[in-house]
């Protein structure tokens, strides 16, 4: 009896270290959202804003919202990681199948190319894409980054995908094939709708990496046309272009925070399913 | 891991199916499979192939030039001497060595408290949807994000590392004559290190700890009680009983997060700018293709991270004999 209390307590301490450990940074940055920009310049250390004058209310958010260059980053976030997500995910599925279902040559060379692209150092194409996007017309702009984004999410998706199809009970693509379907028609009719959990899945990890990117975002866009957030966060300045506003910066940090708040409290389960089909599968 | 089908596998299941009917008949099938499989992934790999290969051979070739933006007519052909310059630059090799720090420190560090959290998560029966939703939070943010916060943090005026930890003696150490009423992390090259490599194992550490969690949860419960029937201490049991026997996920889990902090980034130009000689190899890289247009010498230093990251993909796969095909067939 009291073994089993005793890992109790153990447990109920491990859940509390977790939580802190992950929630922490993320509740300083909502408290440094609302200590008032003053309070920040001459300096309020502690961890929440302090009383009176500290406290700024929603001032910083509305100043953070006021800021066109994020505005705009925003929408520019949404757009490209929403489009990239959508077409790499399209592609990502037809290639999926393939490699999960049918048997052809190039095979082993696909499934190695997507984990050496998986590995890639993204740094190292910032400057040939940076002078070759030049060239194409294609810097700053929305299809110069969701190139690139979707480049390097195919192969989590193809991964994710794969991984999922491999479950998908067979027999009922065979049973549509012996009724006289073609192999195509049994992908698009029986095994299409019977995928869309996990077709689902593998879009909300590709969303989250066009959402995080940085060094593309960073290195080829030159203004607001096509800079997102975390490029606009690393440019942000307020009213005083010396001193960077940390408050207003912790505003805007967690504006661009609550779609992945939103998308992690919804679908969580999905999300844990799929990072680790594709890792280690039982 | 052995009970999922491998690619191979899957196939060889299709060709048997294949062999009862007639020869002719077989083969028609199996070229049209091949057809469909074919056209299937070729959008694919026209993708992934357009962003990489191509700049990659683009870089390849600028490499051999001495080509910068701000004098693109002074552009001259010279042969292998930006490898040989920057390969004699100590700057380069300073970077590869702190690259590799922030790596190996960080991937232990999450290797341990990964694997701490997966354990936790493993045998907790209740309030799962509540830690699952927290651990994933850090994992969906935005880098970018989780580097400011933890500069803020870290930071004298206005952070709160060092009102809570103002009883050590090194903390709560002024310097007025710098205006810093605290101890300044971004003063001097360790602390600003450690400031950056927590903000990345932050981030990073759920991944490690949903992989290994993963990896948990194929190890024989029976196994493990058998172990504690025969006297086995807790330490032996994991040591001698669930490691080895998650060697895989364990693997799997180090050569992916090992190489993406190889490729470290995001945290250091949000939090020094890669001054202190904080400086990452990529950032090195970024330094002298964006800031000073030096695309001759960018691109050389570009290939070496390339080659740089293929090298120790090839070691840890060499050393701890990770079974690409597996994590690969899995995949």
């Amino acid at each position: 009896m009291r073994e089993v209390d005793k890992r109790k307590i153990g447990l109920v301490l491990g859940i509390v270290v977790i939580m802190v450990w992950c929630l922490l940074p993320v509740v300083w940055m909502v408290s440094l959202s609302f200590k008032s920009a003053d309070a920040v310049t001459v300096g309020s250390p502690g961890f929440l804003p302090s009383g009176g004058d500290g406290f700024a209310g929603f001032d910083n958010y509305v100043d953070a919202w006021n800021n066109t260059q994020f505005r705009r980053s925003i929408l520019n976030s949404v757009g490209i990681s929403l489009i990239a997500t959508t077409l790499s995910v399209v592609i990502a599925t037809l290639a999926a199948y393939a490699v999960a279902r049918l048997e052809f040559r190039g095979k082993r060379f696909v499934l190695t190319t997507a984990l050496a692209i998986a590995m890639f150092p993204v740094v190292s194409l910032v400057s040939p894409l940076f002078d070759l996007w030049r060239t194409l017309g294609l810097f700053d702009t929305w299809p110069g980054l969701i190139l690139p984004y979707m480049s390097f999410t195919l192969p989590l998706a193809i991964w994710t995908l794969s991984a999922f199809f491999r479950e998908i009970p067979w027999e009922m693509e065979q049973a549509a094939q012996v009724d006289g379907a073609t192999s195509w028609q049994a992908f698009r009719k029986v095994i299409v709708p019977l995928a869309a959990p996990g077709v689902f899945t593998a879009a909300i990890l590709t969303f989250f990496f066009a959402w995080n990117d940085f060094v593309f975002g960073f290195t080829l866009t030159s203004t607001e046309t096509a800079r997102p957030i975390p490029a606009a966060l690393s440019f942000f300045v307020g009213a005083d272009p010396f001193s960077r506003p940390a408050a207003t910066l912790a505003a805007a940090a967690v504006i661009a925070t609550i779609p992945i708040v939103l998308i992690v409290l919804i679908f969580q389960r999905k999300i844990v399913a799929g990072l680790t089909s594709g890792a280690v599968k039982g | 891991m052995s009970t999922v089908a491998t690619p191979a596998q899957a196939g060889s299941t299709g060709a048997r199916e294949d062999r009862g009917r007639t020869g002719a008949e077989t083969s028609d099938r199996l070229a049209a499979e091949n057809r469909l499989g074919r056209r299937l992934v070729l959008p694919a790999m026209v993708v992934m192939l357009v962003v990489t290969a191509f700049p990659i051979a683009r870089a390849l070739y600028l490499s051999l030039f001495n080509y910068s933006l701000t004098a693109p007519e002074d552009r001259e052909f010279v042969g292998v001497g930006n490898y040989v310059t920057a390969l004699g630059d100590p700057l380069l090799w300073q970077t590869i060595g702190v690259t590799v720090f922030y790596m190996v420190v960080t991937v232990g560090v999450e290797l341990v408290i990964g694997f701490a959290f997966a354990l936790v998560m493993h045998r907790v029966i209740f309030a799962r949807g509540l830690i699952r939703t927290s651990i994933l939070i850090p994992y969906g943010i935005i880098t970018v994000v989780s580097g400011f916060a933890w500069q803020f943090a870290f930071t004298d005026t206005n952070g709160f590392v060092n009102s809570w930890f103002d009883f050590l003696p090194a903390i709560s150490e002024s310097d007025p004559a710098a205006g810093v009423t605290g101890f300044n992390w971004f003063g001097q090259t360790p602390s600003a290190m450690f400031a950056i490599m927590i903000s990345e194992i932050w981030k990073t550490t759920p991944f490690m700890a949903l992989l290994l969690l993963a990896g948990l949860a194929q190890v024989s419960e029976d196994m493990v009680e058998a172990a504690k029937v025969d006297g086995a201490t807790w330490w032996q049991r994991m040591w001698r009983v669930v490691i080895p026997n998650m060697r895989a996920a364990i693997m799997v889990a180090v050569l992916f997060r090992a190489l993406d902090a190889y490729r470290i980034f995001d945290n250091i130009y949000v939090m020094t700018s890669g001054a202190l000689n904080t400086e990452s190899i990529s950032f090195l890289v970024y330094r002298q293709t964006i800031e000073q247009f030096q695309i001759g010498m960018g691109s050389a230093l570009s290939v070496i991270l390339f080659l740089s990251v293929l090298l120790i993909a090839f070691l840890i796969v060499k050393l701890f004999r990770v079974d690409l095909a597996q994590a690969r067939g899995e995949g």
